[in-house]
């Protein structure tokens, strides 16, 4: 952007590291914002990105110690600011937008008083002025009836609408410089995008800069004219987001890179006669609140909900949050109880006899979404993966340990794991002994309840790359539930788009993304940037279903 | 091999102590417990009584050694006896849900509000008063806040995707509940146990205050605090060494509490 003028946020050389160890988390970064721009901070976790941006508010935590550096903000040192000068900055000349939409409002202020409270800190207005502007700011957002809201808590809005009320009341005291922190990552995708341009119209208007940091080059790269990639603590590199994208110099950029989930090619399967699961019909009711005097009407999941599985079939299941795929998953896996319907599970209705469903019972397994609270803490690795084969009759003792070490080799974690405990292992590993776990019966059908969403993106195209290895070499079919169109495209033979409580759409890979028909379909695909390789190690990105692809960055 | 923790140290020293003195207590005192000796009544700690004596002239010592196995045992049966009870009920009615739970925490529930020490009391007229009854009306006060605070722990832990994919694996109920519940129920319910142990000591001897407790002359900690009140200006070591003992158990029993704990925990290895 216009590099003559003089950058409004300079960082020189920041390092932090922590008090009791000496580790260095934030090693000689370097990087400048210079006004109305937008500048985006990418890696991964542990690379350093949310500590400096956050010193650059002035809020380092009380652990961490800055060794050498500075922040300059409109030409003033940060870290030697009089805290008067800091409190005054903060709000008025540099907002923050943090990740969750759902802790960030404070729960028992009125969203009135929420916006007022920086205005009239940092203002010297009249109520009267006040109330009109935030009204105003209301409007601008989209709330439909802002004076209706100004009265409402944050719990009667949706995730979404609360993350724009936080943009709103920062957006309010036109600062200099945004900070925003992973701000749309607990949203859905068609959410995430609505927010964003939200966020580009807001900061535009008021010749804002924004810093914003992710996990998502692709976001990032959408969005910021400059990019920055940090990699535990270190900036590896920065430069301008075409340049970044199409010609990556530093090797992790271009691990990065490899890791977005790409198209693969399109498989042939053979057709069976007989789905290895059928669904029929079904309907999913959550029972509302029941006490000893009252009942609540419950509520419908799942409207009617038809699908089959052919077998060595990855089928991925797509839509946002409350869309019913979970509660399919949980349905055909057996924890969710339907109140309608049929399920098959090769041919035979489960629930009729007792072999129909020890046949399903052994066959049909799970890997969720969360590694962290889907292994037992108190059992070791090789217990946990061991677990289902308790229940294989005819597999002695030996064949059984035989077994859990083949398995423990196939995800990568032979030596030494078995006697471990879930708590030493990281998120990526966990997630592998999870998969483990749902492959050491040689299952004929695995449901992925969104087994990558949790993680890294590095580690999640190494867990994607195993997950399908496996799925090559032992040929189960799969449920893939997922919101992360990427995944879907890489992952799947046949797509299912859910949108709240039925099915609006399913058909090949190709033709869903190729082709969508429905609306819903199509605003999904639409909020999602897509990814060409370029062959070169670079990318093209370029907004599905836009007139033409363009290569933007 | 690590050194083990202080606490671990401190608190098994205390218990070890215990322990063994409750033994030596049961073949061995100085004197004999219930031998009256008018002569020698209300004496003050001396070479010949270390602890003193009390008002019928019986050696305190002799009695805190002899006392030390019935309270000991009292509290370790009673606090087995609620938590086996309240592990169970707690177990089953946070994992079941529905109207087992709802009829089962309504009746415990209305347990609850009922102060422990009234209720024991009210089981003891119909028990009897004896070493046994106490056991039984207490272990029976102490089940509702067990129970109460085991459903609490298996409600958060049912939501956990573990124990989905323990359904998912086709577990029956009751080896998930055996397997995944139960083990990870152990933090809270030997955080619990520690202090009802306490608590338990304290009730055995406001029973034995009130006459309801193990009959005289059997020596207890606890009638022997109780029977010191009316001495408390003319004798003070015979309320200070009971409750000594008492208080030293306590704190023992808490602190090696907290290390079992932390040795159960998987997560606290190697830390």
């Amino acid at each position: 952007m216009a590099e003559n003028t003089t950058p409004l946020l300079a960082v020189d050389n920041l390092t932090l590291e922590i008090n009791r160890t000496g580790k260095r988390v934030v090693n000689g970064v370097s990087f400048s914002v210079f006004p109305g721009e937008m500048v985006g901070i990418v890696g991964e976790s542990g690379s350093g990105k949310t500590l400096a941006a956050r010193a650059v508010m002035g809020f380092i935590p009380p652990a961490i110690r800055k060794v050498s550096g500075t922040i300059r903000f409109e030409g003033q040192d940060v870290m030697t600011m009089a805290p008067k000068l800091l409190r005054e900055m903060r709000g008025a000349r540099v907002g923050m937008v943090f990740q969750e939409p759902m802790t960030s409002l404070n729960p028992s202020m009125l969203i009135g008083e929420q916006l007022d409270e920086g205005l009239a800190l940092h203002r010297k207005l009249s109520t009267a002025e006040r109330r009109a502007l935030i009204l105003d700011m209301l409007r601008r957002i989209g709330i439909r009836d802002p004076e209706g809201a100004l009265t409402a808590y944050p719990h009667q809005f949706s995730g979404g609408m609360r993350q724009r009320i936080m943009l709103a009341s920062v957006m309010l005291l036109k600062p200099a410089l945004l900070l925003a922190d992973e701000p749309t990552t607990a949203l859905d995708a068609v959410v995430q995008r609505e927010v964003l341009e939200l966020m580009v119209d807001l900061t535009k208007a008021n010749n804002t800069a924004v810093l914003m940091i992710s996990h998502d080059l692709g976001m990032i790269a959408r969005y910021c004219s400059r990019i920055i990639v940090m990699q535990q603590g270190d900036v590896v590199e920065q430069g301008l987001a075409q340049d970044l994208l199409s010609r990556p110099q530093h090797p992790y950029t271009r691990k990065l890179l490899a890791a977005m989930p790409h198209r693969g090619p399109a498989r042939v399967l053979p057709r069976a006669d007989v789905p290895i699961v059928a669904v029929r019909d079904l309907v999913v009711d959550y029972g509302g609140r029941q006490g000893f005097f009252r009942k609540e009407k419950p509520k419908r999941a799942l409207h009617g909900v038809s699908i089959d599985v052919q077998p060595g079939e990855v089928v991925a299941v797509v839509g946002g949050s409350g869309s019913g795929k979970t509660t399919l998953g949980g349905a055909i896996a057996g924890l969710v109880k339907p109140s309608g319907g049929e399920i098959r599970f090769n041919g035979k209705p489960i629930d009729r006899s007792e072999t129909a469903y020890w046949d399903y019972r052994l066959n049909c397994q799970m890997v969720f979404q969360d590694p962290y609270s889907s292994l037992d803490p108190r059992m070791t690795i090789g217990d946990l993966v061991g677990e289902p084969l308790r229940l294989v009759s005819g597999m002695g003792k030996a064949e059984k340990a035989r077994r859990v070490q083949e398995v423990l080799t196939e995800v990568g974690l032979a030596e030494g794991f078995a006697s471990r405990f879930p708590h030493e292992l990281s998120g990526g590993q966990r997630q592998r002994i999870a998969i483990a776990r749902a492959v050491v019966r040689r299952p004929s059908f695995v449901i992925a309840d969104e087994p990558v969403s949790a993680l890294d993106v590095t580690v999640r195209a190494q867990v994607l790359e195993l997950f399908a290895e496996l799925q090559r070499k032992h040929g189960f079919s799969c449920l893939f539930i997922s919101h992360d169109l990427g995944v879907v495209e890489q992952v799947a033979d046949r797509v299912v788009v859910m949108h709240e409580g039925r099915i609006v759409e399913e058909g090949s890979r190709d033709a869903i993304f190729d082709n969508p028909r429905h609306d819903y379909t199509r605003k999904l695909l639409s909020a999602v940037p897509g990814l060409e390789s370029t062959g070169d190690g670079g990318v093209r990105l370029f907004w599905r279903l836009s007139e033409g692809v363009t290569a933007e960055a | 091999m690590r050194m083990p923790a202080p606490n671990a140290l401190l608190g098994g020293f205390l218990i070890g102590t215990l322990i063994i003195v409750a033994l030596i207590g049961a073949v061995w005192t100085p004197y004999d417990p219930l031998q009256l000796s008018f002569r020698a009544k209300l004496a003050a700690p001396s070479a010949a009584h270390w602890l003193g004596t009390d008002e019928f002239g019986r050696d305190v010592g002799s009695r805190l050694m002899a006392g030390a196995a019935t309270s000991a045992w009292i509290s370790l049966l009673t606090v087995t006896l609620a938590v086996i009870c309240g592990t169970v009920i707690g177990i089953l009615s946070g994992y079941f849900r529905g109207w087992f739970d709802r009829i089962v925490m309504a009746f415990n529930d209305a347990l609850l509000a009922f102060p422990g020490i009234l209720l024991a009391l009210g089981l003891l007229a119909v028990l009897g008063a004896n070493k046994y009854g106490i056991i039984v009306a207490l272990g029976i006060a102490y089940t509702p806040s067990v129970a109460r605070i085991v459903r609490g722990a298996v409600l958060s832990l049912r939501e956990r995707e573990f124990i989905a994919a323990s359904r998912v694996m086709g577990n029956s109920e009751l080896f998930t509940m055996a397997r995944h519940i139960l083990p990870n129920c152990i933090a809270p319910l030997t955080v619990l146990a520690t202090s009802m142990f306490g608590y338990v000591l304290l009730a055995e001897s406001a029973l034995s205050f009130l006459g309801l407790g193990v009959p005289p002359p059997a020596p207890t900690w606890g009638n022997m605090l109780a029977g010191s009140r009316p001495y408390i200006g003319q004798a003070v070591w015979l309320g200070i060494f009971p409750g000594l003992c008492i208080s030293l158990t306590l704190l023992g029993i808490n602190l090696l509490g907290d290390a079992v704990r932390d040795k159960l925990d998987p997560r606290m290895r190697g830390m």
